[in-house]
C-alpha cells in the first residue's frame, strides 16, 4: 500500500463523511422527534412536552451545528481531491446534489433561525410550523444525498459523450436507480433508530439519578415504541437492501457475507476472519446453507462467491465483513431493546427496571455505530470502483501533491478531534443535567406577553 | 446555440450566488473580524447576536456556490479546485471553527467560553483571507493544460493574493460594522459608527491598490480597461470608468458625517461598493469562467443538466430569497446590550 495522493484522499474522505454523517444522523430523527414533541405539547398543554422540546431543541443546535460545517466541507472536496470523477460524473449526479441545495439547506438553514430564536417573534403555531419544515428540510436533504450515492452504486439512466464525461439519458432513471428506494428507506430508518437510543439512554440515565421523573419517563416510553416498532421494519429494509445488492454488486455482497467459492447453499458465516491473500477465513463459524436463505435463493441457485471476481476488482473484503457485522450485531442489540422494553411496559415495571435502564445507556451509541459500520459497508464494498462497474476510484483522484493531501488530512483530524470532543462534551453535560421542570428557552429570556412566551405561562 | 445560451444563463445565476454569499456571509464573517475590538465579553454576545439567527442561511449561498459550479460547470470546477486545494481546505476548516462557535460559545464555561472567543474571531479572519487568496489566485488565473490542473502546490500564493487577501479582510470588516450599526444599539452602535468610518477610508485605499494591481495580472485586462503603463485609451477607458468614480463616491458617502441617515445605509452603500467592485471583475475578467482558460460553454456541463436544474433554480430561488426575506424581517429589530432582539 503506498501512501499516495489516491490513498490519503479516500482516507480524508472517509474521515470527513463518516464524522459528517454521525450528526445527519442524529438530527434527522431529532428533528422529527421536535416536530412531535412540539405538535403534543400545542394539542395537549401538557408541560411535560414543553420541558422535552427545550431540552432536546438545545442539544438539537449543537449537533445540527456540526452537521452544517461538516458539510460543507464535502461539498467542495468533490473537487479539490476527486476533481477527476467531478468532471466526469457532474451532469449526472450535479444536479442531484444542487436540488439539495435549492430545496432543503435553505429551508432548514432559515427556519432553524425561527426555531431556535423566534420564540418571542412568532406565535405558537408558526414556531412549529418552523420546527417541521426544518423536519421536512432533514429528509428531503437524505433523499437527495441518497438518489447521488444510490446512483454511484447502481447507476443507470447515462451514456458516455463524446467528450469522454458522463450524460444522463433520463434524469427520472438516475434519481430513481434501483438502490435508492430500500436504501432511502434503511437510511431514514436507521437515523430515527439512533435518535431513539440516544433519547433512550439519555432518559434513562436520568431515571436512574431520580431526576425529571415525568419528563424522563414519557421519553423513555417515546423512545422504546420507536424501537419496538422500527427495528422490525429496519430489519426488513435492510434485507431487501441486501437483495439488490445481491442482483446489482454480487462481489459486494460476496464480501460482506465472506463467501470466497462459488456455489449453491452459501452458508452464513458469524464470525471469521478473512484472508485475502489464502481466498479462505480462518476461525471460520458458519451456518451451512443458510446464506442462501437469507439471500432469497433456493437451494439450488448458485450465488457468486468472490472466486468470479477478478483480484483487482474486489472489494477489500476484512473491512466490509467485519463493518457488515458490527453493524448487524447493533442491529440485534436494538432490537432485543426494544422487546425488553415493551415487555417491560406491557407489564408496567418499565420505570423501575434499573437493569433495563442499565443497558439502554450503555447501548446510547448502538445506533451511530450501525450507521457507520453500514456506510462502511456499503462504501467500501463499492469498492474498487466510485460509479460501479464504470470508474475505478484510483482514475477518480484529483492531480493534487500527496503533501498537500497529508496536510490537509492531518488538520482535519485535528480540528475534527476539537470540535467533536467539545460538542459531546457539552452535549453529554446537558444530557447529565437532563431536562428540568422549568426549561428555559433557548437564547431568550421569554418576558410573559410574548407570543409564545404566553403560551409557555398557560402550559 | 442554446448550449451557450444556458450556460451563460448558469455563469450568471452563479455569480449572482456569490455575490449573495459575499454581501450576506461578509457581514458576519466581518462582525468575527471585529470581536478583538469589542470592549467586553458582553459586548461580543451582542455582537454575536445580531447575526446568530441568520448566519447559517448565509453560509448556504457558498454550498450553492460551490455546488452551483460542480453541478453546472464540471469542467470548471474540476480544473479550478485542486489548483486552489490548500486555501479551500484552509477556508474550511476555519469555517468550521467559526460555525461551531456559535453554539459552543454559550455552553464552554469560563475558559471553554474564552477558548471559543478565540476560535470564532481567528475562524472569521482565517476564512476571510483564504476567500481572498482563493479570489486572488482566480483572478491571477490558473496553470491549465487538457482541463486539469498542472501547476504547484503553492501556485496561488502570490503578492497580488496576499494583497486581495488583505483587502477583503479591511471589507468584510467594513460590511460587519456597517450591519451592527443597522442592527445594534447603544455604546456598540457608536463604535460601530466610528469602525466603519474608519474602515471606509482603508477600504478605498484597498479597492484602489487591487484595481490598480489587477491591471498587472494579464495584458488583456489592461486592455479592457484601455490603460497601459504609459498611455490611456481614452473612448475604452471613458466607457467603463463610472465604476471606479461611483467607488470613489461611495467611500465618500460612507467616510462622511451621516447623522440622521438611516442605520441601514451604511449597510447598503457597502453592499453597493461590493457590487462594483464586482462589476469591475467583470469587466476584467469576461467571459472566461476560469480566467484566461475556460469560457463558460467550454466548462458546462451537458444541456440537459443545465435545463433540469435551471427549472429548479427558477421555482426555488423566488421561494428561497422569500422565506430568507421573512427570516431577515422577522429578526428586523435591534439587539440591545442584553442580547436580546428589541
Amino acid at each position: 500500500m503506498e501512501w499516495d495522493a489516491l490513498l490519503l484522499s479516500r482516507l480524508q474522505f472517509a474521515f470527513t463523511v463518516g464524522f459528517h454523517i454521525i450528526f445527519p444522523a442524529f438530527t434527522i430523527g431529532l428533528a422529527s422527534f421536535l416536530a412531535v414533541l412540539e405538535g403534543l405539547w400545542l394539542f395537549t398543554k401538557r408541560a411535560v412536552f414543553k420541558n422535552l422540546y427545550l431540552f432536546w431543541v438545545k442539544i438539537f443546535a449543537l449537533s445540527f451545528g456540526m452537521g452544517v460545517v461538516s458539510g460543507v466541507v464535502l461539498s467542495y472536496q468533490f473537487g479539490t481531491n476527486w476533481s477527476v470523477f467531478s468532471a466526469v460524473t457532474g451532469s449526472v449526479i450535479g444536479p442531484l446534489l444542487a436540488y439539495e441545495v435549492l430545496t432543503a439547506f435553505f429551508l432548514e438553514a432559515s427556519f432553524l433561525g425561527i426555531m431556535l430564536f423566534g420564540w418571542k417573534r412568532v406565535g405558537p403555531g408558526l414556531h412549529f410550523f418552523s420546527t417541521c419544515t426544518v423536519a421536512v428540510g432533514t429528509l428531503v436533504s437524505a433523499f437527495w444525498i441518497l438518489a447521488a450515492n444510490s446512483w454511484m452504486q447502481t447507476p443507470q439512466g447515462w451514456e458516455w459523450a463524446e467528450d469522454g464525461t458522463m450524460v444522463a439519458t433520463n434524469f427520472a432513471e438516475v434519481i430513481f436507480n434501483p438502490s435508492l428506494p430500500t436504501r432511502f428507506a434503511h437510511m431514514v430508518l436507521a437515523a430515527y433508530l439512533t435518535t431513539a437510543m440516544v433519547v433512550a439512554g439519555a432518559s434513562a440515565f436520568a431515571l436512574l439519578k431520580g431526576r425529571a421523573l415525568p419528563e424522563s419517563r414519557v421519553a423513555l416510553r417515546m423512545a422504546v415504541l420507536m424501537m419496538a416498532l422500527v427495528t422490525p421494519l429496519q430489519i426488513m429494509a435492510g434485507h431487501e437492501s441486501g437483495i439488490v445488492a445481491g442482483h446489482h454488486q454480487p462481489a459486494k455482497v460476496a464480501a460482506l457475507e465472506g463467501w470466497w467459492t462459488t456455489r449453491t447453499q452459501q452458508p452464513t458465516v458469524l464470525v471469521g476472519w478473512p484472508d485475502e491473500a489464502a481466498e479462505r477465513n480462518h476461525f471460520e463459524l458458519a451456518i451451512p446453507g443458510f446464506g442462501s436463505t437469507v439471500n432469497n435463493a433456493a437451494p439450488n441457485v448458485v450465488l457468486p462467491g468472490l472466486d468470479q471476481f477478478a483480484r483487482e476488482d474486489r472489494p477489500p473484503v476484512w473491512i466490509t465483513f467485519w463493518a457488515f457485522r458490527i453493524m448487524v450485531a447493533m442491529g440485534l442489540v436494538m432490537s432485543a431493546l426494544g422487546v425488553w422494553g415493551a415487555g417491560a411496559w406491557l407489564l408496567k415495571r418499565l420505570d423501575h427496571a434499573r437493569w433495563y435502564h442499565r443497558a439502554l445507556v450503555l447501548a446510547a451509541p448502538s445506533g451511530f455505530i450501525a450507521v457507520l459500520t453500514g456506510w462502511i459497508t456499503a462504501e467500501v464494498g463499492r469498492q474498487p470502483y466510485v460509479v460501479y462497474g464504470v470508474m475505478r476510484t484510483a482514475d477518480a483522484v484529483s492531480p493534487v501533491p500527496a503533501a498537500s493531501v497529508a496536510a490537509s488530512l492531518l488538520f482535519f483530524i485535528i480540528v475534527y478531534a476539537i470540535v467533536f470532543t467539545a460538542g459531546a462534551l457539552y452535549i453529554l453535560r446537558l444530557m447529565a443535567k437532563g431536562p428540568e421542570s422549568e426549561e428555559p428557552a433557548p437564547h431568550s429570556d421569554q418576558p410573559p406577553g410574548t407570543p409564545l412566551g404566553a403560551a409557555i405561562e398557560e402550559a | 446555440m442554446f448550449g451557450l445560451e444556458l450556460a451563460m444563463i448558469w455563469a450568471v445565476l452563479i455569480a449572482v450566488a456569490v455575490f449573495l454569499y459575499v454581501a450576506l456571509d461578509g457581514f458576519d464573517l466581518g462582525v468575527g473580524i471585529l470581536f478583538p475590538f469589542a470592549k467586553s465579553s458582553r459586548e461580543r454576545d451582542q455582537m454575536q447576536a445580531a447575526i446568530a439567527p441568520v448566519w447559517d442561511g448565509n453560509e448556504t449561498w457558498l454550498v450553492l456556490g460551490g455546488g452551483g459550479l460542480f453541478a453546472a460547470f464540471p469542467k470548471a470546477y474540476a480544473a479550478l479546485m485542486p489548483a486552489l486545494y490548500i486555501p479551500i481546505i484552509l477556508m474550511l476548516l476555519a469555517l468550521i471553527f467559526r460555525g461551531v462557535a456559535f453554539e459552543f460559545r454559550h455552553h464552554g464555561r469560563d475558559r471553554g467560553k474564552r477558548w471559543w472567543t478565540i476560535a470564532f474571531s481567528a475562524g472569521s479572519i482565517v476564512a476571510t483571507v483564504a476567500q481572498g487568496l482563493i479570489l486572488g489566485a482566480f483572478i491571477q488565473g490558473v496553470n491549465i493544460e487538457n482541463g486539469a490542473f498542472v501547476g504547484g502546490a503553492f501556485d496561488w500564493l502570490t503578492p497580488f493574493s496576499l494583497l486581495v487577501a488583505a483587502a477583503l479582510v479591511l471589507g468584510y470588516a467594513l460590511l460587519g460594522a456597517a450591519w451592527l450599526v443597522f442592527k445594534t444599539e447603544g455604546e456598540l452602535f457608536t463604535r460601530a459608527r466610528r469602525w466603519a468610518t474608519q474602515l471606509s477610508l482603508l477600504v478605498a485605499l484597498a479597492m484602489g491598490a487591487v484595481s490598480l494591481a489587477t491591471l498587472g495580472v494579464d495584458p488583456r485586462v489592461t486592455e479592457r480597461w484601455g490603460l497601459t503603463m504609459t498611455s490611456v485609451d481614452w473612448p475604452v477607458f471613458l466607457k467603463v470608468a463610472p465604476l471606479p468614480v461611483a467607488a470613489g463616491l461611495v467611500c465618500f458617502a460612507l467616510w462622511r458625517p451621516w447623522k440622521g441617515t438611516p442605520h441601514l445605509a451604511p449597510y447598503l452603500l457597502t453592499v453597493a461598493l461590493f457590487l462594483i467592485g464586482y462589476l469591475g471583475l467583470a469587466v476584467s475578467l469576461w467571459p472566461y469562467i476560469v480566467p484566461f482558460a475556460m469560457k463558460p460553454a467550454e466548462a458546462a456541463a451537458a444541456d440537459n443538466a443545465l435545463q433540469l436544474m435551471l427549472w429548479g433554480a427558477l421555482v426555488m430561488l423566488p421561494i428561497i430569497l422569500a422565506y430568507t426575506a421573512y427570516v431577515y424581517w422577522l429578526f428586523r429589530a435591534k439587539v440591545g446590550d442584553d442580547g436580546a432582539y428589541h
